[in-house]
């Protein structure tokens, strides 16, 4: 899904709320991997302005899964020890987005250049 | 009004349920029109419905715990209420602090704080 716009950030979290539904995740499950998603995808559109997310479904033996990857060609980010440890922003916001999106995910993984963009890739399995 | 989320009053308590997504615009008219009708009917508490709510992620929750903040500017308290549970889980878990708004269960409970939270100020 293409981000360009906020009207977009709405439209990926509406796309991963239905696949989480969809496959029967819990509703405490499914907010943490919605919110995730959204503040992820905020920060593509508020720092990048344009970027893409995929969302797919994953299995790892006899799990099931969400992966929601976010890749934008924006800034970058210079310092990122000091954005996984959160309370750090340069926008408009407390800092805690990509530090709590992490916190409610089973896996994340963050790469980063300065003046090359970002990607950033969650999974949210579902509790059985 | 600016935006399209209604405000109600009743007596010297305004009521607002967020039930629309908080866009950039959206939230900005939001918070210019409790302002405003703060300042034009004394409202003396503000109650913020959020039960309509199934996502509450950093951004929307700086624009509720920014509003109340506002609102006690202008002496008003304000209850935010009917947080979900999976709400109010992945909040904590995030580590987002809601300073500025106190929080109630429903409505009813709201409303009961806010009288609550004035007989302390007598």
């Amino acid at each position: 899904m293409l981000i360009a716009s906020e009207d977009d950030v709405i439209l990926v979290r509406k796309a991963v709320r239905a696949l989480a539904e969809s496959h029967g995740f819990d509703t405490f499950a499914t907010a943490a991997l919605t919110t995730a998603t959204s503040e992820l995808t905020r920060n593509v559109w508020v720092y990048a302005r344009r970027g893409q997310v995929l969302i797919e479904e994953v299995t790892n033996a006899d799990r099931t899964g969400i992966r929601v990857t976010f890749r934008d060609e924006g800034p970058g980010i210079a310092d990122i020890p000091r954005v996984l440890a959160g309370g750090f922003s340069t926008a408009r916001s407390m800092g805690l987005g990509v530090s709590g999106s992490r916190r409610l995910v089973d896996a994340f993984d963050l790469q980063s250049e300065p003046g090359r963009g970002t990607t950033v890739e969650i999974v949210k399995w579902k509790t059985t | 009004m600016r935006g399209t989320i209604p405000i109600l009053r009743l007596g010297d308590v305004l009521i607002t349920t967020v039930h629309v997504e908080l866009r950039d615009a959206v939230a900005e008219a939001f918070q210019a029109d409790i302002l405003d009708a703060i300042e034009k009917g004394h409202a003396r508490g503000l109650v913020i419905d959020i039960s309509g709510l199934d996502m509450v992620d950093t951004y929307v929750a700086r624009i509720l715990a920014e509003t109340g903040r506002m609102a006690h500017l202008m002496g008003t308290d304000t209850v935010l209420c009917g947080m979900r549970a999976e709400v109010a889980a992945t909040l904590v878990r995030m580590g987002y602090p809601m300073d500025g708004v106190r929080a109630a269960l429903d409505l009813d409970e709201g409303l009961a704080l806010l009288h609550e939270l004035r007989r302390e100020k007598k």
